[in-house]
């Protein structure tokens, strides 16, 4: 491929140089990888924070901390990783990276507002942080419940406006992807012929825009609550806390949806790539994400089965979210299927991939549990319920995030990173996950609630255990982070497309340059077709 | 690369953030949906201490100024510059009339000791806190997107005096003018729920 000077040579607007080039750049790819710092650096430090929170753990007792430090530091560690990474994470950077580039043009349809969701995104994120140093964190947990949200002396107010800020910033992104979706995919790319990935973006952005305004209204209320003592949800003054839960799950349970389908998007692109062989179910997979995005916007009060509600509504609640289970399943069947038979090549990115599928498949299925109302009652609001979402946001998206990191590196840097140690970082992250978060599912199962810095004899072991998880998981984290910077200098230069794969960005060079295409993009009738690539290089890794 | 101008897209993008400002208002709505079927009879007296004349004033006020934003984009659209700004002004005189008559409502109503937290709804009924708690939050919602779109509005009025918007090249003038109309029929829904509840 001719040689042209990458997007990293050719600053956009070209007027500007050097930091300016960056923080007011319009380009969707400078704006991607503005965004992976800045997240990185976020899910570093709540990392970190919930280290903490498992060394106090460890030991019964006061070790490390009281029990005001240890709620801070729960809510902190629960707003950072859900409104600062995992909500923005796959979206933001890869999405803004590759959504333009898969459908064939040169950028977003708003590429300023795109820009200014940055800005939304870190001023919101510089708020959070603020909360740390003025009036005392927040001690509420991310869920920001009243009536203690409203009565506590800590800082809630600012805690929750970084969260209503990150909010509109994520809805900005949402009505940029599905315009650009819309009105800028090449005119000879049909719907059902988009990447899976992109496709998954577009369900998520939907749900993005219907969704986050009704957590903004809430959340503003819960200010409105602090400042001035409306009164519309407590009980003293003719209001009803419960309300406040319904308004706060119909957004929040959708976002557990835009917070997974990204994820699974990525998945679905990456795992035909290294079986060498269509997707299995190409149309089923499009046609269960947007059933997810539907029937998940529909199943918010399961989170509140033991809030106080009619048995009919627990009973129509629990029906939904079994239907949920059911187009969560068909991908993962549908993933499986493409492996079987085909010429699997293994790569880091695949690894994560497939400890994906299995830990995503854990989370979903103790999901059901929690799902069912009978069960839900026992084990609702103890370590079971911390485990299962560990399993679907960490084992799930954060593991499809890893996965993304993996895939689309050589990609957005040029550069290609060490394989041995990306494979031993992987199989520090997910052994140390496992032994992390197993013994939580038994410890919960025997009735420890979550959100205590202390507890009883009986569940000493299953925490002490799950010590040593931690420490492995935090111990492959830092080799995986490691092992991608030093790539940056040391790696070896990237081929444009090193794995074989036969989406548009694989056929432009590493990294790509400022209009994304050199000539005329050649959309194939069908994404995944691997005919090509099984002739010529049937397995293995291009470094140029 | 760079396309020309798609003006349809732009469109498409406000859409969507109109739906987005409708779910915003929306999780309000759904509260006083609740409150009502909880405390019927609290909202009925409630609604009969606004005054109706007020209320009815400034939808009207409201109407005539989307009237005056739709002229507007019709003037420009025919090249009739002056015309246009002429229109603009008057939808933003309109707002400035709107916002002044609820200063004088709200006041009046401070004045009577009632707003959020005061004493007399504190220790009065739960259900008339309830509705005059929702009344300030709706309509002071809807006052401050009246303030957005006003500006909103004022820039609109500059970029087409300095020709930035023309006949060719009109979306934002209209897309400003969808964002009001939205805001007119917030108002819409608003004042029968809260002036008009029988």
């Amino acid at each position: 491929m001719e040689k042209v000077p990458s997007f990293f040579d050719t600053p956009s607007p070209p007027r500007y140089s050097g930091v300016l080039s960056w923080l007011i750049t319009t380009d969707h790819k400078r704006i991607g990888l503005m965004y992976l710092w800045v997240i990185l650096f976020w899910f570093v430090v709540a990392m970190f924070l919930g280290g903490v929170m498992r060394l106090e753990l460890m030991f019964r007792g006061e070790t490390l901390m009281g029990p005001s430090s240890y709620n801070a530091l729960f809510t902190l560690h629960g707003v950072i990783m859900i409104f600062l990474f995992i909500i923005p994470g796959i979206p933001a950077i890869f999405g803004n990276f590759f959504l333009p580039i898969q459908i064939g043009t040169d950028d977003v349809f708003f590429p300023r507002l795109n820009l200014f969701s940055w800005y939304l995104y870190v001023a919101g994120g510089g708020l959070a942080l603020a909360t740390l140093f003025i009036g005392g964190p927040p001690d509420t947990g991310w869920t920001f419940y009243v009536p203690f949200s409203v009565g506590t002396h800590s800082n809630v107010s600012t805690a929750v406006f970084a969260a209503f800020v990150l909010g509109m910033a994520s809805m900005m992104t949402g009505i940029n992807f599905v315009t650009t979706i819309h009105r800028m995919r090449h005119e000879k790319m049909g719907w059902f012929q988009m990447p899976l990935f992109t496709w998954s973006l577009y369900a998520t952005s939907w749900v993005q825009i219907l969704a986050t305004p009704v957590v903004s209204i809430t959340l503003l209320l819960i200010i409105a609550e602090r400042f001035l003592g409306v009164g519309l949800f407590d009980p003293a003054k003719g209001g009803d806390p419960i309300l406040y839960q319904h308004l706060f799950w119909m957004y929040s349970h959708p976002a557990v949806y835009i917070m997974i389908l990204p994820g699974m998007g990525v998945i679905s692109e990456i795992l035909p790539v290294f079986a060498r062989k269509p997707i299995f179910g190409y149309k089923a997979i499009v046609f269960s994400s947007l059933a997810i995005a539907i029937a998940g916007s529909l199943v918010w009060a399961h989170h509140m089965y033991t809030s106080g509600m009619s048995d009919t509504a627990v009973f129509v609640f629990s029906l939904l979210t079994f239907i949920v289970a059911i187009p969560s399943a068909i991908k993962v069947f549908s993933w499986v299927a493409t492996l079987y038979k085909g010429s699997v090549l293994m790569t880091p990115p695949l690894f994560f991939a497939l400890c994906f599928i299995y830990l995503f498949s854990v989370g979903g299925l103790t999901g059901l549990v929690l799902g069912a109302a009978g069960t839900d009652i026992h084990v609702h609001d103890t370590h079971f319920v911390v485990a299962h979402f560990h399993f679907t946001m960490f084992g799930g998206t954060g593991f499809a995030f890893f996965a993304a990191l993996h895939h689309w590196w050589p990609k957005m840097f040029g550069r290609m990173y060490h394989f041995k140690r990306a494979y031993w970082a992987a199989v520090f992250i997910t052994f140390g996950f496992l032994l992390h978060y197993v013994p939580m599912f038994v410890i919960g199962l025997q009735g420890m609630p979550r959100r205590y810095y202390d507890y009883v004899a009986e569940f000493e072991t299953g925490n002490f255990v799950a010590g040593f998880g931690a420490a492995f998981m935090l111990v492959g984290l830092v080799l995986m982070l490691g092992n991608l910077m030093v790539s940056l200098r040391q790696g070896a230069v990237a081929a444009s497309d090193p794995w074989g794969g036969t989406t548009l960005e694989w056929t432009i060079p590493s990294p790509p340059p400022l209009h994304n295409f050199i000539k005329e993009p050649e959309v194939l009738d069908y994404p995944y077709d691997f005919t090509q690539v099984l002739k010529t290089r049937r397995d293995d890794v291009e470094v140029s | 690369m760079r396309r020309a101008a798609d003006h349809q897209g732009t469109r498409l993008g406000m859409w969507l953030f109109l739906y987005t400002e409708i779910v915003l208002f929306g999780g309000l709505f759904v509260l006083y949906a609740v409150y009502l079927s909880t405390y019927s009879s609290d909202f009925i007296e409630g609604g009969k201490s606004l005054s109706r004349l007020f209320g009815a004033a400034n939808t009207l006020i409201l109407l005539i100024s989307s009237f005056a934003v739709a002229a507007s984009i019709t003037a420009v659209q025919k090249t009739q510059k002056k015309r246009s700004l002429l229109c603009l002004a008057v939808a933003i005189c309109c707002g400035l009339l709107f916002l002044m008559n609820k200063y004088f409502e709200w006041g009046h109503k401070i004045h009577a000791d009632i707003y959020p937290g005061s004493e007399t709804l504190a220790y009065g009924a739960p259900g008339r806190n309830i509705f005059f708690g929702l009344y300030y939050v709706m309509t002071g919602l809807h006052g401050l997107h009246i303030v957005i779109g006003m500006t909103l509005l004022s820039v609109a009025l500059v970029l087409t005096a300095r020709e930035r918007v023309t006949a060719e090249n009109h979306v934002l003038l209209e897309n400003v003018g969808l964002y009001w109309h939205l805001v007119d029929l917030i108002w819409i829904f608003i004042f029968p729920l809260f002036y008009l509840v029988l």
